[in-house]
């Protein structure tokens, strides 16, 4: 490998950190230079991480692309070891896109009380801990870019987030450690477990486990600790309590990152440490895990319906679409994955797509109350409405739209799960996942019905709201167009992903 | 009988400590009240000589001297740097906060000097007889300086606590000792100890065992262990900050660079004997800490409370020995490395509290509202101390935890039991590390500068670089307690 491709994505995960610190000795009142640094940093990153994009080659996406491995802590064999797939690559490539049309969004909106500086350069500290997570392939790497995006975030819920956002934000902070510490020791069980000499090395760990080299008892104790980890942060049912506080309290682009990125953090580990490193323990648990996540479809749908808040709203939808991410994993098969990664990037780019939205509609009307707001958006502000209604029908799976193919497809894989599961169980779960949908259908129309249409209040009637301004359509557009692109054309994801889960999955001994 | 012969190079790093520190107490003498502040540069030479003195005894071969009483290895040279490194921090810090007090300065900086001519033997001490003149040489000068605001009955109270306890837990200490002199024939060397443990039978064994117990009771003590933690919040709240940051920090340090020789050296043989003893220890420390720590108001309890609570992490290490060369040599660098990362987190802490108690005496954690538009570097610099604290990525801290979890884990049997209730004390301690940050930067405060002494700051920003450095480079500090193991 050239110089070039072994540091690109080293590069493109450390610039926003390059640019926090240089954002750090920039004076406090020049807002603007911040803002425009915040901008370029992010923008930056942005064009090495498409360069990275361009230059993968798709013919390989199974295999660790733009590698680079040296020594970091000898003590304990722990490598910086980084290297992209066909797995990483639309995450990886999505956390530099959202985090560039946050900046974007944040030229206009900084979030009350100000301190533009500190907002600017914690964004960027969570971009790289966000980054480095989806490219890490060593155990203490990976956890420590993992732990990384917990300070920047608490900050960023608890000084710019609404009314009760000190609640939300140490909720969100204990929650998260809680789980992922013992995700940690799961971790050092895999390293002294593993092969002789040590590592923390994830596809060395992986190569070993397909050697059979975890025994069955060890593998079930890890698993679950790990799943303590990844489960929180996904959110699985029922640990899913502090997500609805962390997005309803956080400011707009905190919400877009925490949906649009952070989320998948979870899940991602799922399918990059837990699946292939504990190969029986996940077909142990996969019941267990599809259990929850059917739960997860149906309960969130009917918390949905019971919103009052338009945000709380979109948080619950959030736990109900990583359910059927969970689910698609659940099957262990190739359809599944799939359809979860592809459900990963789509709920990113959608969910994303309705924080922005919601902080713009917050923006103008000053409430998030469904009932406060009465309807008749599309009368006052039509291009925001109609934005708002194309993302919602989107998100609620319409064929032709980004939503679509992972719940589709994740559906589709439990009919079918993989041999050794209970087919009879799976499909049961297939049809708490089909009223899964349904409901969404629903309270998705019926808001879009309560928020869109209907007349304009009186109250509303002298307000001059200015409809979606340019900053927000620059922010906007490239997720708009990549909700319609990844709907019809769902090969932009699938291409990438197909032959490394097919990779992955040969490693998964079947029963 | 030959005469015997002296290691001077050896013994030379405490014989400069010693020179400077009757410099100091007599230069004292003939100072002007105006001038007495001069006590501490001089202090300040001498530490700085001494650590000189002390590097270049690194790398070297094992050194002996006074018959093996006195031992100058790896391990000892780790740690005495170490210590003079805090010192040097603990008279930086020292310095404003006592000429500004109208303390006795010469007094103050000559019983400093002398706890810390404790903490250099300590390491090299590898006998009983040793270990406790070493141990006896922290604690005393530690009695008076922590009673050493004598206007407040506090701090009286928190001195005398502090002196009775520790006499106490000494007088026991010393039984046990005498105990083990007379059970093995007569053994003080802790190599000697461990010969004569090893053939022990009935009754003489079970003597042995209780003596062990006992030894541990006087560590126990110096290291603020539960049941023995009870005069640490009051004798920390009373004493002046930066005595409090010593006792917190090297005292602390130096129990537990004994207790890991006598652990690890003279006893390890009868590990499975007393190390379920230190799991009980430890859980009871950290839970105890961390549940008391949630309920403080005033910011030097909580740093108190946290540090009985970072004493629990601490012993864990040692409820890990006993499985065999490799997870002892794992447990015991652990525990170094361990102490090592919560010296420079927590005087980091105590330096930011040693700032801002120019303000307000009884510093309460509500004092530090605002302090984030008042003075944003010592803000950020406290915010990294507590997250680092807690143990949480971007921070040194995390490695600290790290390495211990690893050792647990690696030890298998109760190991893993105890990383995981080590585990839900850490995020317990989230809840009140952040209480401080909370208050810097979520809460609005009055808006006036923060004056605070130029020295006090300096050492606050390097501090928290440090453990910003430690995080990103582990090595730093997880590779030097490697190499310098007792354990063979």
């Amino acid at each position: 490998m050239s110089g070039w491709a072994g540091w690109a994505i080293t590069i493109a995960t450390f610039l926003p950190i390059v640019g926090a610190a240089v954002i750090s000795v920039v004076p406090s009142e020049k807002e603007r230079v911040v803002r425009g640094l915040g901008i370029v940093f992010t923008g930056a990153a942005l064009v090495v991480a498409t360069a990275i994009l361009i230059g993968f080659d798709y013919g390989a996406a199974g295999e660790l692309q733009f590698q680079a491995d040296v020594s970091w802590i000898s003590a304990i064999n722990a490598r910086y070891h980084v290297a992209i797939d066909g797995i990483s690559m639309p995450l990886y490539y999505l956390t530099f896109l959202l985090s560039f049309l946050c900046a974007i969004y944040t030229w206009r909106y900084v979030p009350s009380p100000g301190k533009t500086k500190a907002f600017v350069a914690l964004i960027l500290l969570l971009e790289t801990g966000m980054a480095g997570t989806f490219i890490a392939f060593d155990l203490v790497l990976f956890f420590v870019f993992w732990e990384l995006v917990l300070v920047p975030m608490y900050f960023l819920i608890g000084i710019w987030g609404s009314a009760n956002r000190e609640y939300a934000a140490i909720k969100f902070f204990l929650f998260t450690l809680f789980g992922s510490v013992f995700m940690l020791l799961g971790f050092l069980g895999m390293y002294f477990r593993g092969p002789e000499p040590h590592t923390f090395d994830i596809v060395r760990l992986t190569e070993f486990a397909a050697g059979g080299g975890f025994t069955r008892g060890f593998q079930l104790v890890v698993f679950a600790a790990v799943f303590l980890g990844f489960a929180i942060k996904v959110p699985m049912w029922p640990f899913h309590t502090w997500l609805p506080d962390a997005h309803t309290e956080a400011p707009t682009v905190g919400s877009v990152l925490l949906a649009g990125i952070l989320l998948k953090m979870g899940t991602y580990g799922f399918v990059r440490i837990a699946l292939p490193v504990l190969p029986e323990a996940a077909r142990a648990w996969a019941p267990w895990i599809g259990l929850l996540a059917a739960i997860a479809i149906v309960y969130a749908a009917l918390a949905c319906l019971a919103q009052k808040d338009l945000k709380r709203l979109i948080a619950f939808s959030s736990v109900g679409h990583m359910g059927f991410v969970m689910l698609g994993i659940a099957t262990l098969t190739p359809i599944g994955i799939n359809a979860a990664i592809f459900g990963m990037v789509a709920h990113g780019v959608i969910t994303g797509m309705l924080f922005f939205e919601v902080g713009s509609i917050y923006d103008r009307y000053h409430t998030r109350e469904i009932a406060a707001i009465g309807g008749g958006l599309m009368q006052k502000i039509p291009y925001l409405g109609g934005v708002f209604a194309f993302t919602a029908i989107a998100s609620l799976g319409l064929p032709g739209l980004a939503g679509f193919w992972g719940e589709v497809m994740a559906l589709l894989s439990s009919f079918a799960p993989a041999s050794g599961l209970n087919v009879g169980l799976f499909r049961g779960f297939m049809v708490a996942g089909g009223i899964g949908t349904i409901l969404t259908a629903g309270y998705f129309l019926w808001t879009i019905q309560r928020v869109n249409l209907g007349t304009l209040p009186e109250k509303w009637k002298e307000h001059a709201f200015p409809d979606v301004v340019t900053v927000e359509w620059v922010s906007w557009v490239p997720l708009l167009a990549l909700i319609l692109a990844l709907g019809l054309f769902p090969k932009l994801v699938f291409g990438m992903t197909k032959e490394a889960v097919d990779g992955l999955l040969r490693l998964i001994p079947l029963a | 009988m030959t005469q015997q012969s002296i290691d001077y190079h050896a013994i030379l790093p405490e014989l400069i400590l010693s020179g400077a520190l009757s410099l100091v107490l007599v230069v004292d003498v003939f100072l002007r009240p105006r001038r007495k502040w001069l006590a501490m540069p001089i202090a300040l030479v001498g530490v700085l000589a001494s650590l000189v003195a002390t590097l270049t005894l690194v790398g070297g071969e094992p050194r002996e001297t006074f018959g093996g009483m006195f031992v100058v290895d790896d391990f000892a040279v780790l740690f005495k740097i170490f210590f003079l490194v805090v010192a040097t921090i603990v008279l930086l810090i020292s310095f404003r906060y006592f000429q500004d007090g109208r303390y006795y300065q010469g007094e103050y900086y000559f019983l400093l000097l002398t706890a810390f001519l404790g903490c250099l033997l300590m390491p090299s001490s590898r006998d009983l007889l040793m270990l406790f003149i070493s141990l006896e040489l922290v604690s005393a000068p530690g009695f008076l300086i922590a009673a050493f605001r004598k206007g407040d009955v506090r701090s009286t109270e928190g001195g005398l606590k502090f002196f009775l306890i520790g006499v106490l837990s000494t007088a026991v200490m010393l039984y046990g000792m005498s105990l083990i002199y007379g059970v093995t024939g007569g053994a003080t060397r802790l190599d000697a100890v461990a010969d004569g443990l090893a053939g022990l039978e009935g009754g003489r064994e079970t003597l042995a065992l209780a003596a062990i117990l006992f030894v541990v009771t006087g560590f126990a003590f110096k290291v603020s262990a539960v049941p023995f933690q009870f005069w640490a919040p009051d004798t920390y709240e009373g004493a002046p900050v930066p005595v409090a940051a010593f006792l917190a920090v090297a005292s602390k340090a130096a129990g537990f660079a004994g207790l890991l020789q006598l652990m690890f050296v003279a006893f390890i043989d009868r590990a499975e004997f007393w190390a379920p003893v230190f799991a009980a220890l430890s859980i009871a420390t950290m839970t105890f800490g961390n549940l008391v720590a949630l309920q403080q108001r005033q910011a030097v309890r909580l740093l108190a409370y946290s540090g009985i609570a970072q004493a629990g992490y601490m012993l864990l290490p040692f409820a890990l020995a006993g499985g065999g060369a490799r997870t002892d040599g794992l447990a015991f660098s652990a525990a170094v490395t361990y102490i090592l990362i919560y010296a420079v987190m927590n005087l980091g802490a105590f330096s930011v509290v040693v700032a801002l108690s120019r303000e307000s005496r009884g510093l309460l954690i509500a004092d530090f509202a605002g302090l984030m538009k008042r003075a944003p570097l010592v803000a950020v610099a406290m915010t990294v101390f507590m997250v680092s604290l807690a143990g949480i990525p971007p921070a040194g801290g995390f490695w600290a935890k790290f390495f211990v979890f690893t050792a647990a884990i690696d030890r298998g049997g109760l190991g893993p039991w105890l990383a995981a209730a080590m585990v839900v004390n850490s995020v317990i301690s989230l809840y009140y590390y952040l209480l401080i940050p909370r208050m810097m930067i979520f809460e609005e405060g009055e808006e006036r500068p923060l004056l605070g002494s130029t020295l006090v700051r300096g050492v606050v920003a390097v501090a928290a670089a440090a453990i910003v450095a430690v995080f990103v480079f582990p090595d730093l500090l997880a590779r030097a307690p490697q190499l310098a193991t007792l354990v063979p």
